[in-house]
């Protein structure tokens, strides 16, 4: 029941298969068996529970919100939850609690979704492996299933893998089938990149699609809350839930379709498929090119324009990408001076000596460099020849993507990361920003010209690893983005998680079949 | 540097000015703005800059600042953009304000002010003052430092109502000028309705620029003076300030670039700690903010917008209300009065109207009323620190008493202790108190002629000189039948018995 899909475990609590609290149960149990994933920062049974009655009671009288009512989900931890602490993996949030939802948690609670926890993450979500939270790293569950223990034969709790970040509490969570969809958020890529590693379906849709109200902010200028299911149907329902304009949100957008059925089997004859020359990036592994000259293929064999274009400003990026992200990092984390919520100093001997230690306390070094940085990327003296200049390049990258849909293709296929899942040791040898810089390269660009983007998994690799692509398309082409990734996921063949369960590493064995 | 002789150092002055705006709610979030509530119960998640909360841009600010704009000539910028200016204190929550620095909403206006001037001042003198731009920006909170228990108290209701900024050119030259241009815009604020304008409130705080310099050369080094909460308070200081920098100069000394506060008391302006010594802002734009758009007319809406969520300049414009100066010259025109009058009845609140309300109920001609309102009722008024709208004698009453006069029957004199009885006895009518105290005119030709007889006959020595062709003195024999009538007799009969009987 668990690796089931939304639309399957719909199904099932409105057949009367299974009530919402006997699945809530089943989900927080597992919670509870997988919490050495680390994937979960705090779990709000109690809550769930109540919400799961709730469901329970209006299915039971035949009138369910909608296809999430009674559905567990999970959310980022840099979501605010009314009542529900967000510490955005940091001290300074440590005990934080929120006086309002997000808004796009309230939609979902709205449908009848049941919140089973909030999820673990690289502190404020800066980061990319989910390895640098104040919580402690979160552990990719393929780490502990039978393809990866096989190759490598050692000790899971010596050798593990990660999820990718920062949203890699929630790709562990949806992963490990510990929820059936999570949110997450994605300003470089931190909805697809752990999606990609934990082998899910990870949507970063359109900027200005989904609300950001709530969402304790990395970048405003790119953060979008990102979906992560395991079927690209069911981040189609979900996106079409949480889509639309929001009063608290000026920079929303009308949604441009009610979201339905995405068509069950697309034609692909009539679309065009492009392949950014630019995205064959150094550092990408053998495996990962193979995967995408796969699915590439795979259009060109079922008919579909298959053709390279070129991206030119996308080497520049990256670079720009922090300039613009560590900017406003500096401006975003201002707020967090100890005065009017969350960590606060015992030093007192003035207002700014408290300012600084509550600052130096709070923040872990990754959050303190980039508002070092920030700043002085925004000096008078800089602004000109750091923040202009970044956003100059910026606009030429959009120019990019648009000049290439304008010519016809309907969307880009690249790699959503270089390589699958590294090994813990072998991440951390790197530091945070060179690790960034590695691991967003292929995602932040959609990021930079507010692009839709989702990575659906293809394949594991020879380490049991999952490997995920990702389609770009144009603005507001959501639903159209999402269409094309569904074909590629039905004739990918990825493998679901539950088929690896054998291996009792991964949890003690469920009582109840799967 | 050789010093400048001292007649040739004269002032300049340009001014900063920060209007509150008058609505119901803040700038960017639902929080209501009312003044002197209970701390911090004013205070939206916005407000208190909890983590996730983004600015929702108050289209009635927009409207208010789009209308002053075009009050002071601006020209409206149909794109404007919101910046974060940072740094660090402890009643700005975010860490940064929200104002408009790269492109404001209205740039290039002009404000006209008059000045009285001349020997008897009394001479209208106009001037003009540009107008750099005017900008929307967020106010702070307010902070209250006990130093006894050695802690500071964080006051959010303020944080996050709108402002106007209106950046003045350096275009005046002395505090009189600068209290004048400040009077002339708070008017105009009150009659737009888009500012309360109570400098002691707080609700318009002015900074001003001062330096001095020889004509023809370089503007001076200037400094910044605050803490000013008043027009009179603003005219000391600059002049103060421009006094000291011509000494300081004339000592060989250099006038340094800082900020001062004045301080009423002594009528000083004295340095002020600097915040945080040399501040770099660290602008960058407002990212959770899309461009502020107004439209000119209802025409020029794109399909899609909703004409009344939109701020369309044509229409704001037809809303305009009489403006302080075009109503002074309307009074002027109108009634025949002297332009210093228009100045007195326009600078208080609600005179025109009492004015205008008086003459709609008496025959007197508006130049013979003007003097009533401007002289007795204002007078009074001020003595006992009262507003027009707290007068107990209404522009009815008024008028009955002024009618009285004109058809004869009181005197000025005796209108005069009638309008001060009505003062005194709030609802009480002319004509009651002519009755009660028996004020009327004595027109009784029989009892002033043996008024008349009476003090002709007392007074033989004057009745000669009058006689003998010293005409002036029967003016003061007018004066001793008046005395005996307490004012009440009619003139004009008493000089015609007493010509009859001393000639």
């Amino acid at each position: 029941m668990l690796s089931l899909t939304i639309r399957e475990v719909s199904l099932a609590l409105r057949e009367g298969r299974i009530s919402p609290t006997e699945l809530c149960r089943r989900c927080l149990n597992r919670i509870k068996k997988t919490q050495h994933l680390n994937a979960y920062i705090t779990v709000t049974e109690e809550l769930a529970l109540k919400q799961a009655q709730e469901a329970e009671t209006r299915l039971l009288q035949g009138a369910p919100k909608g296809p999430l009512d009674g559905i567990p989900f999970a959310v980022k931890d840099n979501f605010c939850t009314k009542n529900v602490r967000t510490t955005c993996a940091s001290r300074m949030l440590r005990d934080y609690t929120p006086p309002y939802s997000a808004t796009v948690v309230q939609k979902l609670m709205d449908q009848g979704a049941v919140l089973v926890g909030k999820t673990n993450m690289d502190e404020f979500a800066m980061g990319a492996g989910s390895t640098d939270g104040a919580f402690g790293p979160v552990r990719n569950p393929w780490s502990y299933a039978v393809p990866y223990r096989e190759q490598t034969g050692v000790a899971p709790d010596s050798d593990w893998v990660i999820t990718g970040g920062s949203s890699g509490g929630s790709a562990a969570a949806v992963s490990s089938l510990t929820s059936y969809l999570a949110l997450g958020s994605d300003t470089g890529g931190s909805t697809r990149n752990p999606g990609a590693l934990c082998g899910i379906v990870a949507l970063k849709p359109t900027y200005g699609l989904l609300s950001r109200h709530g969402l304790i902010p990395l970048v405003n200028s790119m953060d979008v809350p990102g979906i992560m299911t395991r079927s690209v149907s069911d981040a189609a329902i979900v996106l079409g839930i949480l889509q639309g304009l929001d009063v608290r949100d000026s920079t929303t957008i009308p949604a441009p379709s009610s979201l339905t059925e995405l068509p069950e089997d697309l034609d692909v004859k009539n679309i065009c498929i492009g392949i950014p020359t630019e995205y064959h990036a150094p550092g990408l592994s053998e495996e990962t090119v193979a995967q995408w000259s796969r699915v590439a293929d795979m259009f060109e064999r079922a008919g579909a324009r298959v053709q390279q274009v070129s991206l030119p400003y996308t080497q520049y990026s990256i670079v720009c990408y922090h300039v613009l992200c560590h900017a406003e990092v500096a401006s975003n984390m201002a707020r967090f001076d100890g005065l009017e919520y969350g960590h606060r100093s015992e030093e007192n001997s003035s207002t700014e000596a408290m300012y600084a230690s509550t600052r130096h306390e709070g923040f872990n070094d990754v959050v303190r460099g980039r508002i070092l940085s920030g700043n002085y990327f925004l000096l008078k003296q800089n602004y000109q020849h750091y923040f202009v200049k970044a956003q100059k390049v910026r606009r030429l990258i959009a120019d990019d993507f648009k000049r290439v849909f304008s010519s016809g293709v309907d969307a880009l296929l690249t790699p959503t990361t270089l390589t699958d899942a590294a090994c813990y040791s072998d991440f951390t040898q790197e530091d945070n920003r060179t690790r960034s810089a590695q691991e967003d390269v292929f995602t932040q660009p959609a990021n930079m010209a507010g692009l839709p983007a989702v990575s659906v998994p293809t394949a594991l690799s020879r380490r049991g690893l999952p490997i995920g692509l990702q389609l770009i398309g144009p603005a507001a082409q959501d639903k159209k983005l999402l269409s094309v990734a569904r074909w590629i996921e039905q004739r990918a063949g990825f493998p679901s998680i539950s088929v690896y369960e054998s291996d009792t590493q991964m949890t003690k064995r469920e009582t109840s079949p799967l | 540097m050789i010093p400048c002789a001292p007649q040739q150092l004269v002032g300049v002055v340009g001014l900063e000015i920060h209007a509150q705006i008058n609505s119901k709610t803040k700038l960017f979030s639902g929080s209501q703005v009312r003044f002197s509530d209970p701390p911090n119960s004013l205070v939206s998640f916005f407000d208190g800059s909890l983590p996730g909360t983004l600015p929702v841009l108050n289209r009635r600010c927009v409207e208010a600042a789009v209308m002053t704009a075009l009050a002071l000539n601006c020209t409206i910028n149909r794109k404007s953009l919101f910046d974060r200016k940072h740094y660090f204190y402890a009643d700005l929550p975010a860490g940064y304000q929200i104002t408009q620095q790269r492109r404001p909403i209205a740039v290039d206006g002009i404000l006209t002010y008059s000045l009285l001037g001349g020997k008897k001042r009394n001479q209208v003198i106009r001037k003009t003052a540009n107008i750099t731009q005017i900008q929307l920006e967020q106010d702070s909170g307010k902070s209250l430092h006990d130093d006894v228990r050695s802690q500071t108290l964080i006051d959010l209701n303020r944080a996050g109502v709108g402002l106007m900024e209106l950046v003045m050119e350096p275009d005046m030259s002395c505090g009189e000028e600068a209290a004048a241009a400040v009077r002339e815009l708070q008017l105009i604020l009150q009659a737009l309705g888009t500012c309360q304008g109570n400098m002691s409130e707080g609700q318009l705080r002015v900074d001003a620029n001062v330096s001095v310099h020889t004509p023809g050369e370089p503007l001076g080094t200037r400094t910044e003076v605050k803490n000013i909460n008043s027009t009179r308070y603003l005219a000391r200081a600059i002049d103060y300030e421009i006094q000291r920098q011509i000494k300081v100069l004339q000592r060989g000394g250099k006038v340094q670039n800082e900020t001062r506060a004045y301080d009423s008391k002594s009528g000083e302006t004295i340095p002020m700690r600097d915040k945080e010594g040399l501040q770099d802002y660290r602008f960058m734009p407002e990212p959770n903010l899309p461009p502020l758009i107004v439209y000119e007319e209802n025409a020029s809406l794109p399909t899609g917008i909703d004409a009344c969520q939109a701020v369309v300049v044509q229409q704001i414009r037809e809303g305009l209300p009489e403006l302080p100066g075009v109503k002074r010259d309307r009074l002027v025109q109108t009634y025949g009065i002297l332009p210093e009058h228009s100045f007195t009845l326009v600078n208080e609140d609600g005179l025109v109207e009492y004015f205008e309300a008086v003459l709609k109920a008496t025959k007197k001609e508006p130049r013979k009323v003007i003097g009533w309102v401007t002289n007795e009722l204002l007078g009074h008024l001020k003595q006992q620190d009262m507003s027009v709208s707290q007068s107990p004698v209404s522009p009815p009453a008024l008028a009955e008493l002024l009618e009285l006069q004109e058809s004869g029957h009181i005197s000025s004199s005796v209108a005069k202790q009638v309008f001060q009885e009505m003062w005194r006895s709030s609802g009480s009518t002319a004509s009651k108190i002519i009755q009660e105290q028996d004020l009327g005119l004595v027109s009784d030709t029989a009892q002033l002629h043996s008024i008349c007889q009476k003090v002709v006959d007392s007074h033989p020595d004057e009745v000669d000189a009058i006689r003998n062709g010293n005409k002036k003195v029967l003016n003061k024999l007018m004066g001793l039948v008046q005395k005996e009538t307490k004012g009440r007799a009619d003139p004009v009969l008493v000089r015609e018995i007493l010509q009859e009987k001393t000639s």
